[in-house]
């Protein structure tokens, strides 16, 4: 593996409640980009997560993240995630899940402060988090994935729900951390938001149709945009089978 | 394993109870309020000191039990633990951050108990009521440790909860709270004696009675099986799931 990759995939078949969900899954993730990971529900999306942030038992394949197999003891404070749900204490505050996971993870009590800051939650410290909008209480799961400065930061639908302008803050944020070093895989079933990432992933039935730059899909498929683009090579490949 | 995040867990533990007054009232509150029901429902100190002591050990096991099950579901459906899972803690510091917050709890909830027994409702305790506070909450600590365990099998609350007529009911039938145990019939005394709560409730018998019969092996027994159920738990605790 070369140091440019954050994650290399291959082989990955992952087999979920006796369906094969991942079949045959060949990819590398470059460092320091935003990779979107993109395609229809239920087509994997958060399957290649969980098997990349090393919590998804796999029937065949191997998943390396920062040179070490997905989940080593090593990687668990240099991978950041946010899983599709919130996965945070309700009946705690905004602050007390955050001083949680920062004690968990050995990170500096300053981190706390920061991440709420970085996601726009300044003055809720002390609100719980039952008592947030469904779209605060994901930006408090995703302030969890930005502690401690990761590596690998790793997103399943951070920005669902959330208004125009408040995404495109996130996508700024995003930005910023990929021009600090920091390698992202983010994925959305949102099709215009194809046009923020440096990478896309489309994936379909657990299968990856396509693995490049937005520029590139348009040109393959002479689609104007990402979500053309994505149908026309998902006709294109029924026209073949 | 690492103290500060056993220590991190606990703490968390608590400051969730601490959010949740309603619980918390129920929790220090309920056994005793059931207690004082039961010595007027006996009606009569002799039957009351009889019977007492062992839902001394009963009540904190029972409630540990059933609220430790549900809050690690809840772990498990809501994604806090999987997320835990991808950060540096380890199993035991999971599994032993929510012993010592119910343990704490337990404590509160037996020291309570005790005293409204013992001052308020005058059951006699030939032996030390420190004591009996602290096998009281070892229960507690046993209940918590099988609730970890089962709750691993549970789908749902719903199914969660169901696990308390399956695992303890039987284990309160037979453990001598309503006939001597070696008044059982053979097969009955024999599953009795591998039920840990039988041994739980011995203690605390022996030291409301006085007597030091048979106290550290009882005491033994409760706590490696509480160490079992811990052992149980981790092993069900998958890092990776399907
Ligand atoms: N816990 C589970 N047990 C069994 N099958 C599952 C489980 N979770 C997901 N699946 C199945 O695996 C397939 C892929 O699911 P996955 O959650 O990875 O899709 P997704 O692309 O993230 O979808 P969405 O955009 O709706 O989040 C689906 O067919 C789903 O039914
Ligand atoms: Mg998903």
């Amino acid at each position: 593996m070369d140091n440019l990759s954050a994650t290399e995939v291959r082989g990955l078949r992952v087999t979920r409640g006796g369906r094969e969900v991942l079949s045959g899954i060949d990819a590398q993730i470059r460092a320091g980009r935003i990779t979107g990971l993109l395609g229809p529900s239920g087509s994997g999306k958060s399957t290649l997560i969980r098997a990349i942030v090393g919590v998804q038992r796999i029937s065949a394949g191997s998943v390396t993240v920062l040179g070490h197999p997905a989940g080593a003891a090593v990687l668990r404070t240099q991978v950041g995630y946010a899983g599709q749900t919130a996965a945070v204490y309700p009946d705690l505050s905004v602050a007390e899940n955050l001083r949680y996971f920062a004690a968990v993870r050995g990170d500096d009590p300053a981190e706390v402060q920061r991440v709420i800051d970085l996601v726009g939650l300044g003055g809720r410290e002390k609100q719980l988090a039952s008592r947030l909008s469904g779209g605060q209480l994901s930006r408090v799961s995703l302030a969890v994935a930005l502690l401690g400065r990761s590596r690998l930061i790793v997103l399943d639908e951070p920005t669902v729900g959330l208004d125009p302008v408040l995404r495109a803050e996130l996508w700024e944020l995003f930005h910023r951390l990929a021009g600090q070093g920091v390698s992202l895989l983010v994925s959305s079933h949102a099709m215009d938001e194809a046009e923020r990432c440096d990478e896309l992933m489309l994936l379909r039935e657990g299968r990856l149709l396509f693995h490049d730059t937005l520029a590139r899909l348009l040109e393959r498929t002479g689609e104007p945009d990402a979500e053309r683009g994505f149908i026309s090579l998902v006709g294109n490949m029924e026209v073949a089978a | 394993m690492s103290g500060a995040r056993t220590w991190a867990t606990a703490r968390r533990v608590l400051q969730q109870l601490g959010h949740d007054r309603r619980t918390v009232a129920l929790l220090v509150l309920f056994p005793s309020v059931l207690m004082v029901l039961l010595r007027y429902v006996l009606d009569q100190p002799e039957r009351f000191d009889r019977t007492g002591p062992a839902l001394i050990g009963i009540f904190p096991f029972t409630i540990m039990f059933l609220v430790t099950s549900v809050v690690t579901l809840r772990e498990r459906r809501d994604g806090t633990l999987e997320r835990l899972m991808t950060m540096p803690l380890g199993r035991l510091d999971f599994l032993l951050g929510y012993a010592l917050a119910f343990g704490l709890t337990a404590l509160l909830q037996v020291g309570v108990v005790v005293l409204v027994t013992v001052a308020g409702l005058g059951l006699e305790v030939g032996g030390s009521v420190g004591l009996l506070v602290l096998v009281a909450a070892l229960d507690a600590l046993l209940g918590t440790a099988l609730g970890l365990f089962t709750s691993a099998f549970a789908r749902s609350e719903f199914q969660a909860v169901q696990f308390m007529p399956l695992v303890v009911m039987p284990q309160v039938f037979l453990c001598g709270l309503f006939v001597p145990r070696e008044a059982m019939t053979p097969v009955l005394e024999a599953v009795s004696n591998v039920f840990p709560l039988s041994y739980a409730v011995e203690a605390v018998a022996a030291i409301a009675a006085g007597t030091d019969q048979n106290l550290v092996r009882d005491l033994g027994i409760v706590a490696a099986a509480a160490l079992l159920a811990l052992g149980l738990g981790a092993v069900t605790l998958r890092r990776k799931t399907a």
